[in-house]
């Protein structure tokens, strides 16, 4: 291994394959290695065996009959595509989408007063909703109607309301919406995972209602779709473009270390398998910069824990009761009505993906860790889903870099949130983009491939 | 009315066997002896297989991703044929039947898989005698073949070979064995060419 990189790549999770995607194409020289012997990190998607060797150091038990192995796509992260969101810009400009086939997901609804409900999008929905009651309606219709005509360069749809001075809390009050609607608009549209929000200005939720409403409107249903096969085929079709502008991959491979010049502190290659390879830059993932050790792979922790996530991911052989038998949904808990500080999620979809046996539902429970007993604390979830075949409950830490790495060219990701969606790893992808190349990330339509 | 049916064919085998030459040879007609590493990664070509019938290949290349056990799942994923690629003059044979038990671990049982030994312009350098590749061929049930991405012998021949050997009708099933078809997300401009243009 003489040659020597411009950028090497730790760890094929989907934040670092979209980066080395996007590295290769704008033409720097990359390797990306991975200590596993498989694609994605803590974003792939597994098959049975390796789902319960990694929870159970067992194999499947034959008397769950389970079906087939290989029709398993089972994600260790529970998130779907917004459809109008930033992952699905990315995936349209670097053409990826000829790699991957998807689907909508069938619903998205939210849990109220021990039920759960579709949720509204527009005007139209929002009579329809149980969610509210009669007057409720219209004070709602007349918010709903309010966001549709809102454009930010139109002071006269703004209706006298200054969206980046007043909070959300006078924009709920000058429509007179109850507590119980603000719930499902703050946590089930705009998808807050807390209350911090309503404090903040409106023109933050806002952004994010449009976002929600736009990416409903584009399919119809719900606003997420998702990938046949899995999440873990994201990460596979940003490596394949990587590959196809230049990018090395090395799959199964330990790093040692993550060598500094001890005059300098500047970063100077890795080792692995007592090699080592030069490069100018190194990023990765924080399970390459110790997280969760009392030395990092490289020596020196690099990383902070910004606190921890409990996610039970549940084998179900049914739908979702109150889904209307749908073959995916989403569930949003909002905190209020179950007493916490943050939302609880469900995320289930099941063999009409190609993740599951035919009549297999994967269903996964989540939300941000609270107390010192999390397994109480998404029981409210575990309740919605009826008999649950089999459940694996992980609590992981999330991490964030303690240095953006312009001082030494160690350039770190943060782990995945809590959120429901991709759009904070498209964040922390432009963010490590403005910290590796000093300059913002700018989508430009990739030139097709040659075709004859 | 002539009717096109569109297959996925992945290319296989070790690298610097010849993989990218013997697509190029086949889609476009040329040849380079100094070919690095593979720049198209995703060409296709249609051929007639009657008047009324003709197929589209859409071929996959490795994109290096063979060389340090890294090519990803996605890779097989609804493949239709693919072409596990050896080089007489070397000793790449073993390294082509690794990856036919690849393919049959990992593809669909129904793949059409073409063994070809290339180089076939180069018989005085010849390693591998071409009675061991039919023999293998023979007994794993795959079509056989040598050719020359070079000389362009037995190029042609060979994915005709292939064309013959897919089923016509129903056309493969890309999606997932229920339930229609998966959404097209292309953004604005819907020409974006997916590798899964239905026929139906």
């Amino acid at each position: 291994m003489d040659e020597e990189y411009d950028v090497i790549v730790l760890g094929t999770g989907l934040t670092e394959c979209i980066l080395s995607g996007l590295l290769s194409v704008d033409g720097q020289k990359v390797l990306h290695m991975d200590r596993n012997d498989y694609y994605g990190g803590d974003s792939a998607s597994l098959n049975l065996t390796q789902l319960y060797q990694k929870f159970r150091n067992s194999p499947p038990p034959e008397a769950l009959q389970l079906g087939r192995d290989r029709d398993y796509a089972v994600d260790l992260i529970p998130k779907f595509i917004l459809s109008s969101g930033e992952l699905t810009r990315m995936l349209v400009h670097t053409d990826v989408t000829r790699y991957l086939e998807f689907k909508v997901i069938a619903g998205s609804y939210v849990y109220r007063d021990g039920k759960i409900s579709k949720v509204p999008s527009t005007e139209v929905e929002a009579v329809m909703s149980p969610l509210m009651g009669f007057f409720e309606k219209r004070r709602a219709q007349k918010f709903f109607s309010y966001l549709q005509y809102w454009k930010e360069d139109d002071p006269a749809t703004h209706q006298g309301f200054d969206v980046n001075r007043s909070t959300m809390k006078e924009l709920y009050a000058k429509f007179g919406l109850e507590a119980g609607t603000q719930d499902f608009v703050g946590h089930a549209m705009a998808l807050w995972l807390d209350d911090d929000y309503i404090t903040k200005p409106a023109k933050q939720t806002i952004d994010r209602i449009i976002l929600y409403t736009q990416s409903m409107a584009r399919y119809g249903k719900s606003p997420y779709i998702y990938p046949l096969y899995g999440l873990g085929e994201l990460p596979q079709a940003f490596a394949r473009l990587s590959a196809i502008y230049g990018g090395t991959y090395m799959l199964d491979k330990k790093i040692e270390s993550v060598n500094v010049d001890p005059e300098t502190g500047l970063f100077t290659g890795v080792t692995s398998g007592g090699e080592t390879v030069k490069a100018k830059k190194v990023i990765g993932d924080p399970s390459y910069f110790g997280a969760g050790k009392e030395d990092g792979e490289g020596g020196k922790i690099r990383v902070i824990e910004t606190g921890k996530v409990i996610r039970a991911i549940c084998i179900l052989k049914h739908p979702i009761p109150g889904t209307d038998n749908a073959d995916s949904a989403q569930i949003i808990i909002p905190q209020n009505q179950v007493g916490r500080k943050n939302d609880i999620y469900i995320a289930a979809v099941s063999s009409a993906h190609n993740v599951a046996a035919p009549n297999v539902w994967i269903a996964i429970v989540s939300t941000i860790v609270e107390t010192s007993v999390p397994e109480r604390e998404i029981l409210p979830g575990l309740q919605l889903l009826g008999n649950v075949v089999d459940k694996f409950i992980s609590i992981t830490p999330l991490y964030a870099p303690t240095s953006p790495g312009t001082n030494d060219n160690i350039f770190i990701t943060k782990s995945y949130d809590a959120t429901s969606h991709f759009e904070t790893v498209v964040e922390d992808v432009s963010d490590v983009w403005q910290r590796v190349k000093g300059e913002k990330l700018v989508l430009k339509k990739r030139e097709t491939e040659i075709e004859a | 009315m002539s009717r096109t049916t569109s297959f996925k064919l992945v290319l296989l085998g070790e690298s610097a066997v010849g993989k990218s030459s013997l697509v190029l040879r086949f889609v476009r007609n040329e040849f380079s002896d100094f070919r690095e590493s593979t720049i198209a990664a995703f060409l296709t070509q249609t051929v007639a297989l009657d008047d009324s019938t003709s197929i589209k290949f859409e071929i996959w290349d490795t994109a290096g991703q063979e060389r340090y056990k890294s090519l990803a799942p996605i890779y097989f994923r609804n493949s239709n044929a693919a072409v596990i690629v050896y080089d007489i003059t070397q000793a790449s044979f073993e390294k082509a039947k690794s990856w036919v038990r690849e393919l049959q671990r990992q593809a669909d049982p129904s793949i059409v898989i073409m063994l070809v030994g290339n180089k076939s312009d180069l018989e005085a350098q010849r390693k591998t005698p071409k009675e061991m590749g039919e023999r293998f061929a023979q007994e794993e049930g795959l079509l056989f073949a040598e050719a020359s991405a070079k000389s362009g012998d037995g190029v042609e021949e060979l994915f005709m070979e292939i064309a013959k050997k897919l089923p016509l009708a129903p056309p493969p099933q890309r999606t997932s064995q229920t339930g229609p078809r998966g959404v097209k997300v292309a953004g604005e401009q819907e020409s974006v060419p997916t590798p899964s243009a239905c026929t139906c």
